[in-house]
């Protein structure tokens, strides 16, 4: 048996997300004393598949196919779900990215196979993998194990580390014929804001709620983001409110995100969106109110009036900071 | 045009999560349950979709006796029929994507839409399951659909910005909110509702492929320390965040 890990590449960058996917699938590979190969997709994407040898893969199957330079979820499960039948793969990894998890369900029934998604951590008992996952936004983990005879995981991005380890690894070609009715679904455009990192894949999130007051206060978030590099985000009420872009939201209506750091301002903290953000490795709150949830599961707190600190601590951390 | 609705009964957001005595499950009592938030978008987006083109939209939901109340709900929305596929037992995704799947194919829908996920279990993987078993294209995630002539061009949402997709239909489409913003049910509908009947059938039956082996909390996180009450406690908290946390 071998595991078989979907790397993703857009624009021929393979994402971080995928990087911690294959050390991960490499870990667990060894662990069951199985081959880790790795496959590609897309159109010209031959010449960056070897270096998934250094997160862990043995080896790269790619499947490079001048019709794959658009995305498309229904072709690209077909050359994943082939690779893996002619492979004889047992196990499949995919990242729970955006793309993984448009994915991973059709891989899923083309094998028979069961799926076991958004798993933050994996380990192996009697031969076997068994999955943690989140569920209800986070207020409870699951232990889950697969019976099907072929298993695939999606493993949640920014949990795992991306350890760099080895040499590039051979790339070898699969052929794979694609037809008109592979295309069922196509990207046709692309359109990524530069500069500032999802909040799903932020190593900082810097997050406001209802305590800015106002949707032009959120100037004060954006600007601490802008000093650390990091993503902005947002509760629930200020999102319901109008002030800010769903795709900001984070907690059990919106996101679930793992950064290393998670400042929390004027947000009090809410079932759902603690929820949300509670596997943050660092949390600081910053809220008037020393009653609020948040500051039960602050590591810093500092009970303050935002319209005060947030000035002050980018001031003070772009010194520091040297930006 | 033919639209199908799956919709899913769901603990509401601001429940307390406690463990059942199985070790397996949420201890149920107590808790008030609602239609899963991004079904309710689903749901106002079949509406749309339905009076822009005309057509009927029928809701299907998996599960027990009590996902009747979520029905009832798209029905007071609007929705024109509501199947409850019944199965007491609960499945795994794959379960119900079964289910779902073989009461889907005879209604030969053109468009079926979901909820981009379901929010207690968070698997993300139904409407994509059922897709690929129907042989159909999906667009997860979607903010934004625009049909005409046998096509569909959306807009969706990826880490950091957004993606257009084509698709053909018949196809499944994943909503997330921003999508639309999905109506309350007047009281005029909600007495409507009560008198729709809603069909029952017995869910199509399912192996289970993924099995739970324990649920329980997460570590809870212990409170920290509380650094200061004004601007001046900033050069501390930097000092722990560079030399303590080392995060930045």
């Amino acid at each position: 048996m071998k595991l078989l890990v979907f790397a993703e590449q857009r624009d021929n960058v393979i994402k971080k997300s995928s990087c911690e996917t294959v050390r991960a699938a490499r870990n667990a590979a060894d662990a069951l004393g199985l081959e880790c190969i790795a496959v590609l997709a897309g159109s010209g994407v031959e010449g960056i598949a070897g270096a998934l040898g250094r997160y862990g893969a043995s080896r790269v199957i790619v499947v490079d196919d001048p019709s794959l330079a658009a995305h498309s979820s229904t072709a690209c499960a077909k050359a994943i779900a082939s690779v893996a039948a002619a492979e004889g793969a047992g196990l499949l990894f995919l990242p729970a990215s955006q793309m993984g998890k448009d994915l991973a369900p059709r891989v899923a029934v083309k094998l028979n196979a069961g799926l076991a998604s958004d798993c933050i951590a994996i380990r192996i008992e009697n031969r076997d993998i068994i999955a943690t996952r989140p569920a209800y936004g986070g207020k409870v983990m699951l232990d889950v194990r697969i019976t099907s005879a072929v298993k695939v995981f999606t493993l949640r991005p920014n949990v795992f580390p991306a350890e760099v380890d080895g040499e590039n690894a051979p790339v070898q070609k699969a052929e794979i014929t694609f037809g008109p009715e592979d295309f069922g679904a196509v990207v046709t455009r692309v359109d990524v804001a530069v500069g500032r990192p999802d909040v799903t894949e932020a190593d900082i999130i810097v997050s406001g709620g209802r305590g800015l007051k106002a949707p032009e206060h959120f100037a004060l978030i954006e600007s601490l983001a802008e000093v650390l590099g990091a993503a902005v985000g947002a509760s629930r009420a200020v999102v319901d409110a109008g002030w800010r872009p769903h795709d900001e939201q984070v907690g059990q209506t919106g996101k679930t995100v793992s950064p290393s750091l998670y400042i929390a301002c004027g947000i009090s903290g809410a079932i759902q969106h603690l929820a949300g953000m509670s596997s943050s490795k660092y949390i600081v709150a910053i809220n008037k109110d020393k009653n609020a949830p948040i500051l039960q599961m602050a590591d810093y707190g500092i009970v303050g009036d935002v319209f005060e600190i947030l000035p002050e601590l980018t001031a003070q951390l772009k010194q520091v900071l040297g930006k | 045009m033919k639209i199908a609705v799956c919709i899913n009964h769901v603990p509401d957001s601001e429940t307390k999560a406690k463990i059942g005595a199985d070790g397996l499950s949420l201890d149920r009592a107590g808790i008030n349950y609602m239609m899963s938030p991004y079904d309710e978008v689903a749901v106002e987006e079949a509406l749309r979709i339905r009076d822009k083109f005309t057509g009927e939209v029928t809701a299907l939901s998996l599960g027990n006796e009590k996902n009747k109340e979520t029905l009832r709900k798209a029905l007071a929305m609007g929705v024109d029929k509501a199947i409850l596929l019944k199965d007491d037992a609960e499945r795994d995704s794959h379960g119900v994507a079964v289910g779902l799947a073989a009461a889907l194919k005879p209604l030969a829908p053109d468009v079926i839409l979901f909820g981009k996920q379901s929010i207690d279990y968070d698997n993300a993987q139904v409407g994509v399951l059922v897709a690929e078993m129907l042989g159909m294209p999906s667009v997860g995630v979607v903010i934004k659909i625009d049909m005409q002539d046998g096509k569909a061009v959306c807009v969706r949402e990826i880490e950091g910005g957004h993606e257009t997709v084509e698709t053909r239909l018949p196809s499944v489409f994943l909503a997330q909110k921003g999508l639309n913003e999905p109506r309350y049910p007047s009281l005029k509908g909600i007495m409507a509702a009560k008198n729709k009947p809603i069909e029952e059938q017995t869910a199509a039956a399912a192996e289970r492929l993924v099995e739970t082996l324990a649920m329980r909390k997460p570590p809870a996180k212990a409170a920290g320390r509380i650094v200061g009450t004004d601007k001046t406690a900033v050069p501390e908290l930097i000092r722990l965040l560079r030399e303590e946390a080392k995060v930045i």
